[in-house]
């Protein structure tokens, strides 16, 4: 003991504002353990008592299989809108000066901040046939709420700050100099923006979009208010665990929200690891 | 291609950047716009380019009329000073890009491309680096790059904004070369920042220097360095002492200090002498021309000239002063640190006080008392 202490008072140490490394990475770890990796844990636990052909029943059944495509399809509609509709929030809040400017941002992060319950209700009114909006849609012939666009209007609104709080500080970044040397060059707005900006944000709006869809994957309350929730039409798959557990068939709900864990862990692994990739060539090896 | 600008004039907001100034600029010249930050000079740089507007004037490449042409159709080649290199793409392709974006119609096809992206980067020595990415090369490599980038679509004008203001000086001296041969070679019509007078000088066919959104004075660099017309240009070329001087009995007085007066075939009056460092010669005690004690300061023998730091004694002026003597001439009377030594001038610039003219070359012969105007 007395040896490894004299040997490391021996060394020069560095300073550091932050405790080191072991203390630092430890108990980090031990946070992540706590409120990350032992409900999951606790969430396979809850299988592990299904055999393999039971697990397969559950999953596989008619009504959640119906209930992953509506989910999927809804999520990647959302999610898709946010792309581009967060991409142009961000660049109106970044290059442009007007005023209300700071209320904007502000109210960006507003659908983290609204319970999502609130959210569905909101909606669901807004939407419904005598609603705000509802009406003036229903005389176009259009059905928002009780039908699955209601799950992509409630998805899109409660992700939506994803993609405009990752995207955001990129924008931000981005050299005027790039914009500027390509126009010399005899680019034209749509080459520039195409070519030169676009490839920089990139990343950051893959991140933002993956984010909403993982998201929008799992929301429930927003969602269960405006969607109508009738069967094999707009049932989410949340909506599925939550019927098992009200059935008091823990395994059952167990067994489907991994199959939600899953695909949201396996598309995050797969853009974190795209991106690395990506970043790399932009800031070198 | 040559350069019209005409009553050129911008302002941002409350502040004045560019009062009205007008320049002409030769087909095949290169030109340094030289002035310290804030003397207009990039914002010049940026309105012949396109991507600052002027609030007035007009500005014309050859016959035509650019005044409100965008950037991208004036045809011009705007190399930054942080390089401005597309990150994401490989050195090749950010060479092809001003190719890959032209108009269907003028855009040479692929292997023509090739071609050329392949003989620019031979052109500025990096032919080896084609499938690098900007984040792996150094300094020198990425403002090379920028250059070739800016010169692919072969422009009328290439525009500079400090173009070596971020490199080590060692990088920037043989840029330097490089960016002079390489543009006798090929001949554009070249502008480019700087605040560095070395640069400028060295580098351009006719220096511009700048002060307050004014031209202060444009000419080639010797001329510019013989003939400074104002205060300014003289002090922003460096290296020169200021005697400021009333006159009385023919002598021009700085409290125990004096210098004789150049000659009286011209009326005078009070004024400051601007003496170039190398103009002064150091003596153990007054002479007939002068008596200017100064306390030595500092000795630097490093280099062709041995330099004297030196501190007014017994006299006032802004600035130390400095002596640069020939290591003959310091060898004859070596000086030390501390001692008080008098300076004699051998020649000299006079303003006249309150007189916004163009100083007159002052000369003090080594026999006679008297000085003469030349």
């Amino acid at each position: 003991m007395s040896t490894t202490l004299s040997a490391a008072s021996a060394k020069p140490r560095h300073k550091r504002v932050l405790p080191g490394f072991g203390l630092s990475l430890g108990s980090s770890l031990f946070f992540i353990s706590l409120i990350l990796l032992l409900p999951m844990t606790g969430l396979i636990m809850q299988t592990a008592g299904m055999s393999w052909a039971d697990y397969w029943y559950v999953i596989t059944d008619e009504r959640v299989v119906a209930s992953y495509k509506v989910t999927i399809w809804a999520a990647v509609i959302a999610s898709i809108f946010n792309g581009l509709f967060g991409l142009l929030l961000a660049w109106v809040l970044v290059r442009y000066e007007f005023p209300g400017k700071r209320i904007l941002d502000a109210l960006v992060d507003l659908p983290f901040a609204l319970p999502t319950a609130v959210a569905g209700i909101t909606l669901a009114t807004l939407y419904a046939e005598n609603g705000w909006y509802g009406q003036w849609l229903a005389e176009l012939g259009i059905k928002v709420a009780y039908t699955p666009l209601g799950i992509v209007v409630a998805m899109s609104f409660t992700s939506i700050p994803f993609v405009v709080r990752t995207v955001q500080p990129v924008l931000e970044e981005l050299s005027p100099e790039e914009e500027e040397a390509g126009i010399t060059l005899g680019a034209s707005d749509w080459s520039v923006f195409r070519r030169i900006i676009l490839p920089s944000l990139w990343p950051a709006l893959v991140t933002g979009v993956a984010l909403s869809f993982t998201r929008s994957l799992g929301e429930f309350g927003a969602v269960i208010f405006v969607a109508g929730n009738m069967p094999y039409i707009s049932e989410i798959t949340s909506l599925m665990i939550f019927v098992r557990l009200q059935e008091f068939d823990f395994p059952a709900a167990s067994a489907i929200a991994s199959v939600v864990l899953m695909a949201s862990l396996l598309l995050l692994f797969a853009i974190n690891i795209w991106q690395a990739r990506y970043l790399k060539r932009l800031h070198g090896r | 291609m040559s350069i019209r600008l005409e009553n050129i004039s911008k302002t941002f907001g409350q502040f004045q950047a560019l009062s009205p100034l007008s320049l002409n600029i030769d087909e095949g010249e290169m030109i340094g716009l030289l002035g310290p930050s804030g003397s207009g000079k990039t914002t010049l740089l940026r309105i012949i380019a396109g991507l600052e507007g002027a609030d007035s004037g007009r500005i014309q490449f050859g016959e035509r009329d650019v005044t409100n042409l965008h950037v991208r159709d004036r045809h011009v080649g705007f190399v930054f000073q942080n390089y401005a290199l597309f990150r994401h793409m490989t050195v090749a392709d950010n060479v092809a890009f001003g190719l890959e974006v032209m108009d269907a119609k003028q855009r040479p096809n692929k292997t023509e491309i090739q071609r050329r992206v392949k003989h620019l980067l031979e052109m500025v020595q990096l032919g080896h680096l084609a499938n690098r990415y900007p984040s792996q090369l150094s300094g020198g490599q990425k403002q090379r790059i920028a250059l070739a980038r800016a010169l692919a679509t072969k422009p009328d004008v290439l525009l500079l904004d400090e173009p070596f203001g971020a490199l080590d000086a060692k990088v920037r001296k043989e840029l330097r070369r490089w960016l002079r041969s390489l543009h006798d070679e090929i001949g554009f019509t070249s502008v480019f920042v700087t605040h560095d007078q070395e640069e400028a000088l060295e580098l351009s066919d006719r220096v511009v220097v700048m002060s307050n959104g004014h031209i202060e004075q444009v000419d080639e660099p010797a001329q510019l360095y013989a003939q400074p017309n104002s205060r300014f240009v003289f002090d922003f070329l460096g290296n020169v002492n200021v005697f400021d001087g009333k006159l009385e009995q023919s002598r021009l007085n700085n409290e125990q200090a004096w210098i004789t007066a150049p000659s009286s075939d011209v009326p005078l009056s009070n004024g400051q002498l601007y003496i170039r460092s190398h103009e002064l010669a150091l003596h153990n005690q007054a002479t007939s021309v002068a008596n200017l004690p100064l306390k030595v300061v500092a000795v630097n023998p490093i280099g062709p000239e041995v330099r004297v730091e030196l501190e007014p004694y017994e006299w006032q002026s802004e600035q130390i002063w400095e002596a640069d003597l020939s290591h003959a001439e310091y060898d004859r009377n070596p000086v030390k640190r501390g001692e008080i030594v008098f300076a004699e001038p051998k020649n000299a610039y006079f303003f006249r006080e309150g007189c916004q003219q163009a100083p007159e070359q002052v000369s003090w012969d080594k026999a006679p008392q008297t000085a003469h105007v030349k």
